[in-house]
């Protein structure tokens, strides 16, 4: 049997380290390759000797591909092409090949010149990986090699997210990366049409969780904000520089211009500034409202949001403020943090989750006195609020996903074990397929059961279907002809064509067959007798009575003579080819049931 | 049966044989150089297959006279037996088909033909392109049930046919054609017999996509016509539903939902358990669940259909707005029940803690069912999808749901009030219209209140003003909720001062909505304090005239509330009663006397009255005729004047008693224009007097075409009334002009025209003569005959006599009538800085008018610019410039563009609004009825119905404009 072998090297029951290998039909891929955020040490990056002890890793994988530009799925990118050397084709889809570099250069920046790490990948090095990599557009089916296709389907997430469908032959696997199913201010939702491949890989990140409307959340947001300009506050939002920065600065821009508003929005420059640059490009990637309105106004080229410059931050009167990073635990955002802690007319905002031990963890545990460095006590009286803004799809998500591409088999990655082992249960439950959750470097073999395509001249195709009664949709057909298997391809041919080829001489291959009926009366009564009976039953047939006194159905001969002994008993002689065999048996079957009692 | 059958077998035969005579005839016609003869010759000429092509192509461009299609459709079907290329065929086969529609021309004759071409043909394309020409024929004859028998069948024949474009219009053939009533398929005795639903049926699952959704096309079509659809197919139809085709799927939903419509009480079984459910409940649950197809098309298709099954239970209904929240496996609320529980347990600020969404419960894993069976969160989906097509879709559909279960309309109040932050203001201010349509189901939570006033603020003036509407009739649950709004109107007022009117307004009735509620506000709203007198504020500033208007429209049926006032309060009601009095109600206060007239609101409903009045002072003008003709025109201009001040003063009846004045208007001068010295003496010496009986009749013409289209709800009976009197002007006319001018030879015409139009009158009401016995109409149909006969002069004098002998007619009064009128808003005119743009450029000039009454504003209503120069300039606004705010108001926010040579100075140019009219579209020709409307089109001569008009009817303002010169 054949089969597809996957094996998570990383984000298998985990968060991280995306990087999964898939061997299909002789060949083999890599899906994604990406960091660990929590390591520091060779954990970070997945373990590429798991692939080859020795060698270049060009010889066993046929090609890589990046979902999308988060460090969690690209980031050890370089340390794999370059310094564990790789040299195949690498795929993303055009916005992350642009915004990719921009964030490798950046980890690379702040693990080498802050933390002064060496051995580790530098500028050159990301460059050259770069220029491997094969940039491809949504929808279109790029062939790694002769058998060996691939196609981006579009994710949400993030801007240039792919979902990526990897097809051999008549097998395929469909890789999700990160994804979400609701769409939000900048993005459209995931979608993905009915492939039904052998094996769905998707992602579990919120397989325990249904969300709440998003619209709830957006008015929360937005109405706290604008209260506290109102009062003449001012408003932190610490953001990290790609993705959630760009949704929330569409929302507020957005209502900015609904609502009239003159309070100055600034975001921190830098990776930002770039990164919208970006934005403003790739449009297409956006969702309905940016992409119909860009004509007359791109929604990246912003209005009210200016870029921020240190000196803002003493200015009096409302502001709304960008600051990286996102969980205040340094640069800019922490600084404006200290600024504006002590004002209660103030606000800070945290768009997302928080790691442990970070002044962002503590002020949404709602610790009010800080220690900061220097044994300085920060008190904060500006008020903490917390806003949820995640693009991963939710269990529901997930299972739209999964309805709409229906799948045969679905291995669940990018999640915790204790959620995936519900999700796990509740699709096998519902959709009937089994489903897999493989841990780092255990493999989870999938038997396929490829269709193998044979092919077949139009003309013997005509002429099988031509033959008995309607063609019906999706049944399957009986067909006759000669299959032939030339170097590594089928072929259905007639069997004259065949025989040609092979060059033999055809013989006719007849079965006959005797059918004894007792019916006393004279052979040309019984032979009306069978006639007019079979007439009766096989209405869709030619049945035809002959001057010789023999009856034909279709091509099938029937005869009667009387038994030598017997009188009493008829012998009927069937007789037919073998390709009329499937009536043939019928027709015996059917006389050896006896004729019916003459009136 | 035997019988029967022989007959229609007769009958078949002796068609053909007149169709024989036919061909006999149309070779007679062949003779004289006809179109098809030039065809005919052509096509022989044609040597090639292109260039046959290229003159057939040529042909199709020009117009084929009814008598020749025969002619030209057998030449063409010559042509086509003997044409061996299959594009060729197509052309032709497409041009049977066009032929066939031509009006006036029966296509039975040629139909033996198409159905015999078929016989031979083997290129599917062609074939196809015959059934559609045969589909064509069928619908040319509706009445003839043997011939769409015969096509049915012939269709069913081809329904084997291997190419998909041939089983298409197989399908579509048999769901136009086929057989509708029961009975007609039993009698016929083929094997069209079998049923047409099966044979449609049995190619739900052909392999071709586009051969099952003209299937599903096919089947809605016959219940189009009118067939009752078998409830068998509905689970056919559920299994179309997963189809991997949008078009199917999208068909698939219509099927399911018009048989949820047809057996909404029927059981089906829900597979895998034996429980049963009603069939509509389950047709509701599967269209739910297409509201999360992969495809938007479906899904907007889905969410449509949603809003029309109002016959689900309330049960299954309900499902569509849950959605169960879960973190980590645990129950989680939504923000909408945490809204809720935060409200009813009296905090009212919400928890600015991390976690305070944290979830509570544990979940059961074995109880989550995460896809859902029903209708689970269909809406939820809809509402948060990602094209605003299904968005808006989703909220039309709520509307329709919620207007007829109050229930529900509670439920889904939530999510309407967040789709009022949609990104896309066509969803914001389709949620708001929505909201407002079932807001009397409904009483807002002030938490809500508090986000449908945030959208205030917005910046675009239709949603704020759809808003205002909104707010005009909700139910609003506590005083501080008034007091909210009224904060947020009142800021809404500084930030867009233009609002001011639709903000008074709205404030007018929240006030008499809620008397209850603003009592206990009126000291903190008016600042008055117990001991201390508190300064007056300025009358002139827009929000103090917003917080009274609140105060005395809620005032007036709160009797305790003038207690309240201070003195300047009283001072500044009685100044805004008669500025604003459409704002501020009649109040009855302490010590003070009414300022309205001498009827008192509380004792009698005050309408009566002066309907009484109004119909008294009619009923005494109707009996004048016993009064000298000094008296009666004293009598006519009293009452004129009556009944304009009446309708100055009671804004209801002001539609009705402008009506009659008009009416009594016209009626005065035409008994002026009689009673003029020019009859008694010789015509040409009193050239100078007819000025005035001349421009009497002109002005009556005018003020009848205004009665007749300026006015709504008029009916029929006072259509023709309008219409006599338009009738005696042109008599009027007719006869001034016959004295002063020499000669007979104008006359002529003249009179002929009147007659005519007499003749059309009497056509158009024959119905209502009988009510009009004694009228100058009346006699003049007596005196007809003699009409037609004798000479100009004598007509003159004819009618001279009888429009003096003739009696006034009552004018009997509908029960609703409305003047239309406009309102131009902006520009206000009162702008002293004059518009300056280059000379020859053009500039944009802002308008803003409110119309009411108006039918098909979009057709009727232009805006007129006068320049000093006398030039005028008429444009028609767009469609798309005009809103419908409520019931019977339209607004227009257009733009016109206005341009002119240079000026040396600013000048002023003025612009209206004009009501465009048409005879041909008045109301009198779409009322006559059906029988006699065939002949009057036919008769009617075109150039009589045609007459086209403008009424003025808003105030012209006046904009100062400089065009400068161009500097080079």
């Amino acid at each position: 049997m054949p089969e597809i072998k996957v094996t998570p090297l990383g984000a298998g029951q985990d968060v991280g380290r995306s990087c999964i290998l898939v061997s299909i039909a002789g060949k083999n891929v890599m899906l994604d390759c990406g960091m660990h955020m929590g390591y520091n040490d060779d954990r970070r990056f997945p373990d590429f000797s798991y692939i080859t002890q020795n060698g270049r890793l060009t010889d066993f994988l046929d090609c890589v591909i990046i979902s999308h530009f988060h460090l969690d799925h690209c980031g050890a990118l370089p340390y794999f092409s370059e310094m564990v050397g790789y040299d195949g084709p690498i795929y993303m889809t055009h916005p992350t090949k642009a915004i990719c570099p921009i964030l490798l250069e950046d980890y690379r920046k702040i693990t080498v010149d802050k933390k002064g790490e060496t051995n580790f990948f530098t500028s050159q090095m990301i460059k050259d990986c770069m220029k491997k990599v094969v940039a491809v557009h949504l929808h279109q089916t790029v062939q790694v090699d002769e058998e060996l296709e691939i196609k981006a389907y579009y994710a949400g997430h993030v801007l240039g997210a792919a979902m990526f469908q990897i097809k051999v032959g008549c097998e395929s696997v469909v890789y999700t990366g990160d994804y979400n199913m609701t769409p939000d201010r900048h993005l459209g939702a995931a979608w993905i049409d009915k492939c039904r491949p052998d094996l769905l890989i998707s992602e579990s990140t919120y397989a325990t969780t249904i969300r709440d409307s998003k619209r709830c959340r957006e008015r929360d947001f937005l109405k706290k904000v604008h209260e506290t300009v109102e009062r003449g506050g001012k408003v932190l939002i610490p953001v990290f520089a790609l993705g959630r920065a760009q949704e929330l600065c569409i929302l507020l821009e957005t209502f900015w211009e609904r609502m009239n508003l003159k309070a100055p929005i600034y975001f921190s420059t830098g990776l930002t500034e770039k990164a919208n640059h970006y934005y403003k490009l790739f449009i297409t990637w956006t969702n309905q409202k940016i992409r119909k309105t860009f004509v007359q106004r791109n929604m990246f080229e912003f209005k009210h949001i200016k870029a921020f410059d240190r000196a803002f931050a003493d200015n009096p009167g409302p502001m709304v403020v960008f600051a990286t990073p996102g969980m205040l635990h340094a640069g800019q955002s922490l600084q404006i943090f200290r600024k504006w802690a002590g004002n209660e007319k103030n606000m800070v905002i945290m768009p997302g989750y928080c790691v442990q031990g970070t002044v962002g963890h503590k002020i949404l545990s709602g610790q009010r006195k800080l220690e900061m460095e220097g044994r300085q006590i920060l008190e904060v009286k500006m008020q903490v609020e917390y806003m949820s803004f995640s693009a991963h799809a939710d269990a529901k998500g997930i299972m739209q996903l999964i309805r709409q591409a229906e799948p045969r088999n679905v291995l669940l990655v990018h999640g915790e074990a204790k959620k995936m082992e519900f999700l796990k249960q509740k699709i096998e439950q519902e959709f009937h397929v089994s489903c897999f959750m493989p841990a780092n470097g255990e493999t989870t073999t999938i038997l396929t059961n490829p269709c193998i395509p044979v092919d077949i001249s139009l003309g013997l195709l005509k002429r099988e279907t031509a033959i008995g009664p309607v063609p019906d949709a999706k049944k399957p057909k009986l067909m006759h002809g000669t299959l032939l298997m030339k170097d590594n391809s089928f072929q259905l041919v007639s069997p004259e064509q065949a025989l040609k080829e092979l060059g033999l001489a055809e013989h006719q291959l007849r079965f006959t067959c005797r059918v004894h009926i007792q019916d006393p009366r004279k052979e040309h009564e019984t032979v009306l007798r069978v006639y007019n009976h079979l007439k009766g039953i096989l209405k869709d047939y030619s049945v035809q009575h002959l001057p010789d006194g023999s009856i034909t159905v279709e091509s099938i001969l029937i005869q009667a003579t009387a038994h030598s002994e017997d009188q009493g008993t008829k012998v009927l002689l069937v007789s037919w080819t073998y390709q009329d065999e499937e009536l043939g048996s019928y027709l015996t079957s059917l006389l050896k049931k006896g004729l019916p009692q003459s009136t | 049966m035997a019988a029967h059958l022989k007959k229609r077998v007769y009958e078949e035969f002796t068609k053909v044989v007149q169709q024989h005579e036919d061909l006999s005839t149309k070779k007679l016609r062949l003779t004289k150089p006809s179109k098809s003869a030039a065809l005919h010759v052509d096509l022989c000429k044609a040597t090639s297959p292109a260039d046959a092509l290229q003159y057939l192509l040529q042909f199709a461009r020009k117009p084929v006279e009814v008598e020749s299609v025969e002619g030209v459709v057998r030449i063409l079907l010559e042509h086509y037996y003997k044409e061996n290329d299959a594009s060729v065929r197509l052309k032709i086969a497409s041009l049977l088909g066009l032929l066939s529609k031509t009006a006036g021309f029966s296509p039975d004759c040629i139909m033996d033909d198409a159905i015999n071409t078929l016989q031979n043909e083997k290129s599917h394309q062609v074939l196809a392109q015959l059934l559609d020409t045969l589909l064509v024929i069928g619908t040319k004859l509706p009445e003839n049930p043997s011939v769409r028998m015969r096509l049915v069948e012939v269709a069913c024949k081809h329904l084997t046919d291997s190419s998909h474009g041939v089983r298409n219009k197989c399908l579509q053939l048999i769901g136009c054609l086929g057989p509708v009533e029961k009975g007609v398929a039993k009698e016929s005795e083929s094997q069209a017999a079998k049923d047409v639903q099966k044979i449609i049926g049995d190619h739900f699952n052909d392999q071709d996509p586009r051969v099952r959704t003209a299937a599903i096309k096919a089947m809605l079509q016959l219940h189009e016509r009118g067939l009752k659809l078998q409830q068998a197919i509905y689970s056919q139809a559920c299994k179309l539903l997963a189809d991997d085709y949008e078009q199917v799927r999208s068909a698939a939903v219509q099927l399911i939902w018009v048989l949820s419509q047809l057996y909404p009480e029927s059981i089906v079984p829900i597979p895998s358990s034996n429980e049963e459910i009603r069939l509509v409940d389950d047709a509701f649950g599967k269209i739910c669940h297409m509201v999360s197809d992969g495809s938007w098309v479906v899904r907007v298709q889905a969410a449509k259909l949603l809003g029309s099954m109002q016959q689900v239970s309330s049960h299954f209904l309900e499902q569509t707005l849950d959605k169960k929240l879960m973190s980590d496996l645990r129950r989680k609320r939504t923000a909408h029940e945490r809204a809720k529980e935060l409200y009813s347990s009296g905090e009212f600020s919400s928890g600015r803690k991390w976690g305070d969404d944290a979830p509570k419960e544990e979940i059961d894993t074995g109880a989550v069912n995460l896809i859902e069976s029903g209708a689970c969160g269909a809406f939820v989906h809809g509402l948060e999808d990602e094209m605003y097509e299904v968005r808006i879709a989703a909220v039309e559909a709520l509307c329709m749901l919620a207007q007829s279960s109050p229930s529900f309309a509670e439920k889904c109040l939530d999510f309407l009030v967040d789709m009022f932050n949609d990104e896309i203001e066509e969803v914001r201010l389709q949620s708001i219209h929505t909201m407002r349509k079932i807001s009397n189901n409904i009483t807002l939570r002030e938490d809500q209140l508090d986000t449908v006033l945030a959208v205030l603020e917005d910046s675009s003036r239709d949603i704020r003003e759809a808003l205002h509407e909104l707010l005009c009739c909700t139910n609003v649950s506590t005083k501080e909720g008034i007091h909210l709004a009224l904060v947020e109107l009142l800021k809404n007022l500084t930030k867009y001062p233009t609002d001011r009117e639709s903000i008074w307004k709205c404030l007018k009735f929240l006030g008499s909505r809620h008397p209850t509620l603003v009592l206990p506000l009126v000291p903190e709203l008016l600042s008055t304090h117990p001991f201390f007198d508190t300064p007056e504020p300025d009358m002139d500033d827009p929000a103090y005239i917003a917080v009274l208007v609140l105060i005395f429209n809620a005032a007036k049926s709160c009797p305790t509330m003038p207690a309240l006032f201070s003195d300047h309060t009283f001072r500044h009601y009685a100044y805004l009663r008669d500025s604003l009095s459409h704002l501020v109600p009649p109040l009855r206060l302490p010590g003070r006397k009414l300022v309205s007239s001498a009827v008192s609101p509380s004792i009698t409903p005050h309408e009566d009255p002066s309907q009484q009045f109004l119909h008294q002072s009619l009923e005494r003008v109707y009996n004048f005729q016993h009064l000298d003709p000094q008296g009666t025109q004293e009598l006519l201009e009293f009452t004129i004047r009556d009944l304009q001040r009446l309708g100055e003063l009671q804004s209801e009846l002001a539609g009705m008693a402008d009506f009659t004045a008009t009416y009594l208007q016209c009626q005065l001068l035409l008994i002026k224009a009689l009673q003029e010295k020019l009859w008694n003496v010789a015509a040409p010496l009193y050239l100078k007097q007819n000025a005035l009986a001349s421009a009497a009749a002109k002005q009556i013409l005018e003020e009848t075409y205004k009665m007749e289209f300026m006015y709504s709800g008029v009916e029929s009976r006072q259509v023709v009334i309008i219409h006599h009197m338009r009738l005696q002007a042109k008599a009027l006319q007719l006869i001034v002009t016959a004295r002063t001018t020499r000669g007979v030879e104008p006359l002529f015409g003249m009179c002929e025209k009147f007659l005519q139009e007499v003749d059309s009158f009497q056509r158009c009401f024959i119905s209502e003569l009988p009510h009009m016995q004694g009228s100058f109409v009346d006699k003049l149909l007596d005196l007809m005959p003699r009409l037609v006969t004798s000479k100009p002069s004598e007509v003159v004098k004819i009618l001279q006599t009888t429009l003096r002998q003739s009696i006034f007619l009552h004018l009997p009064l509908p029960e609703q009538l409305h003047r239309a009128t406009a309102n131009i808003i902006e520009p206000t005119g009162e702008s002293d800085n004059p518009l300056r743009f280059t000379s020859g450029l053009v500039v944009a000039l802002d308008v803003d008018a409110t119309l009411e009454h108006v039918q098909d504003p979009q057709g009727t209503v232009k805006v007129q610019v006068l320049y000093p120069d006398g030039q005028a300039q008429l444009i028609h606004p767009k469609p798309a410039d005009f809103r419908n705010p409520g019931p019977g108001r339209h607004r227009l926010i257009t733009q016109v563009y206005l341009s002119h040579t240079a000026w040396t100075e600013p000048c002023q140019i003025e612009v209206r609004l004009l009501l465009a009219y048409n005879s041909n579209r008045s109301k009198a020709s779409t009322r006559i009825p059906k029988s006699t409307w065939s002949e009057s089109l036919e008769a009617l001569p075109p150039s009589e119905n045609g007459i086209e008009g403008t009424i003025p009817f808003s105030k012209p303002v006046k904009v100062y404009i400089m065009p400068k010169p161009a500097r080079r």
